[in-house]
């Protein structure tokens, strides 16, 4: 547990400037009221109004995201294979060819299906 | 030479002095990233960049910060009032979390405590990095979200998933170094990079210099491009297309302290992205050769000064290469990521554990796997490459259909597009050429 207290105390320092910069930008600057300043900016046009909850967006974001938690996941599978390896041998060698073959059928699947694909 | 087993034995107070160090000189780290950024890039393009606040401009960060802190503190009337005020210290915490496992030397006598010139190092010190960077993809998500305006969301979202996107190609490329180095701890990696290594090619054994990024130069160049991606940097700072988005997920973060938050947020990612390349790839605070041939190079607080080298040097070639590159387009940007980075990564690692294998087991399973991942490499690249022949083709064939098609014909859409076979007007004989208005 000592490890990952001088982290906390990095974080700590980092929060406080964080939350002091934050805290005082309302007291440090003027204030002169404006209807148009508190709009959102649209380079001058009249600001497109957005729902409560941020709306629709495109779906290829949320694809991209679900890709992301597999690849993810897969990562985390190869950090103690690699940190092991060695005393694995050729176990964890045929295993980890395995299982990457596995995920490469999947991949090529995504990409048929032009879910990498962008536009 | 400093192991695990240096960690968690300093007392608080010493720990609290290494880390207001850190904070302090990433905090100036950032001042003088900024105005170096500056310089530097405005020789590259014949101008002289800064050079009123003080000697050199060197002071115009300060003064920049200065002015940001007595701007009007604007909050915009449609946002999300607390995810709008988070956002920027979501985006700030994490960043300066990361550098606490980035080791700056070996063991010195700090006031007459013996502790190594790192914060602190875990287990799973690369792995925290990696979680401070996802973190921090939530400072930007909420960012662009809270701000409820079109070009905050957009930027938001491109940022995010180019983050996300480049954060897998970049875990990847760390695989082959564990590998290497049997371990996730940075002091541990700094270790294993001192001294020389050999490459073995059958009888032949070659010394090496031992650092990552020459012994695992596919990783370095993969990890170099997934640092410019996952930092939004040019050329893969599409979120701050200011083309297009304004200024991305920031937009409604106008000038005041807030927006100086953000901006830092991004320096230091920049700087813990570069600290993570100088000890996973360049050798970490060692002496590079010419300088480790002096036997003091190593010890005491020289170290500071080579991992503080490195850092400029890293740090320049990211301004280096934003005078350099044009933006990328994002559809290029996300297919290098997915289509490019991952698969060559992948292979590179099942080469790489492959011939690690080979050093301590000769027998027919491993070189029946290699031959296996070689020939299945050769051929998955072969068929994407003929299939994407194929679809330019019929791609170029689609393009030509439509301007036949189109061509003469503005009722179906179309355009008057002068014919492309035109001759030259030197091409014309002069008998037959056709006054104008003649018809």
């Amino acid at each position: 547990m000592e490890l990952y207290v001088p982290i906390l105390v990095l974080a700590v320092l980092a929060a406080g400037f964080a939350v002091f910069s934050v805290g005082i930008a309302p007291f440090t600057g003027p204030k002169r009221w404006n209807r148009a300043k508190l709009d959102a900016y649209e380079c001058g046009i009249e600001p497109t109004p957005q729902p409560i909850g941020g709306g629709r967006f495109p779906l290829k974001y949320m694809i991209t995201a679900m890709l992301f938690i597999v690849f993810d996941i897969e990562i985390i599978f190869l950090y103690p294979w690699a940190v092991t390896f060695d005393k694995l041998g050729v176990f964890g060698l045929v295993e980890m060819v395995l299982f990457i073959v596995t995920v490469l059928v999947a991949y090529a699947y995504v990409w048929r299906r032009r879910g990498l694909d962008w536009d | 030479m400093p192991s695990l087993n240096d960690f968690g034995h300093d007392p608080l107070w010493i720990s609290i002095i290494k880390a207001v160090v850190i904070f302090v000189f990433l905090v100036l780290a950032v001042l003088f990233g900024v105005w170096t950024e500056r310089k530097l890039i405005s020789r590259m393009q014949h101008r002289y960049g800064p050079n009123r606040a003080g000697k050199f401009g060197l002071l115009q960060s300060v003064a920049d910060g200065l002015k940001m802190g007595l701007k009007e503190d604007l909050t915009p009337s449609g946002v999300d009032k607390v995810l709008y005020l988070v956002a920027p210290l979501i985006l700030v915490v994490p960043a300066f979390i990361s550098y606490s496992i980035i080791p700056f030397g070996p063991v010195v006598s700090m006031f007459g405590v013996k502790t190594p010139l790192q914060l602190t190092d875990l287990p799973v010190a690369v792995l925290l990095v990696l979680a401070m960077a996802s973190l921090g993809v939530y400072g930007i998500v909420l960012a662009g979200w809270a701000s409820r305006s079109p070009y905050a969301i957009l930027g938001g979202l491109r940022s995010t998933a180019q983050v996300i996107s480049y954060e897998i190609a970049m875990g990847l490329s760390f695989v082959a170094v564990f590998l290497y180095a049997g371990t996730l701890s940075t002091s541990e990696i700094v270790a294993k990079q001192a001294g020389g290594g050999t490459l073995d090619i059958g009888s032949l054994t070659i010394p090496m210099p031992s650092w990552y990024a020459i012994q695992l130069i596919p990783s370095f160049l993969i990890y170099v491009l997934t640092m410019l991606g996952e930092t939004n940097r040019v050329p893969f700072d599409l979120p701050e297309g200011e083309g297009e988005l304004v200024a991305g997920f920031h937009t409604e973060y106008s000038s005041s302290l807030k927006f100086a938050l953000i901006m830092m947020a991004e320096y230091v990612n920049v700087f813990v992205v570069s600290g993570l390349s100088i000890t996973l790839f360049l050798g970490g605070w060692r002496a590079p050769w010419p300088i480790s041939l002096w036997d003091g190079a190593n010890h005491g607080w020289w170290p500071l000064l080579w991992f503080f080298i490195k850092l400029v040097i890293v740090f320049g070639f990211f301004v280096w290469v934003r005078a350099a590159l044009p933006r990328v387009r994002y559809d290029q940007l996300m297919a290098l990521g997915w289509k490019v980075l991952i698969p060559l990564n992948l292979v590179w690692i099942l080469l790489v554990a492959t011939f690690r294998a080979l050093r301590v087991d000769k027998g027919p399973v491993v070189f029946t796997m290699l031959a296996i991942i070689v020939i299945g490499a050769l051929a998955v690249y072969f068929y994407f490459d003929t299939a994407n022949q194929r679809r330019r083709e019929a791609r170029a064939q689609e393009i030509q259909q439509d301007f036949e098609t189109l061509a003469d014909a503005p009722a179906l859409g179309g355009f008057p597009v002068p014919p492309l076979d035109l001759p030259h007007y030197h091409g014309v004989h002069s008998s037959k050429e056709v006054t104008s208005g003649s018809n």
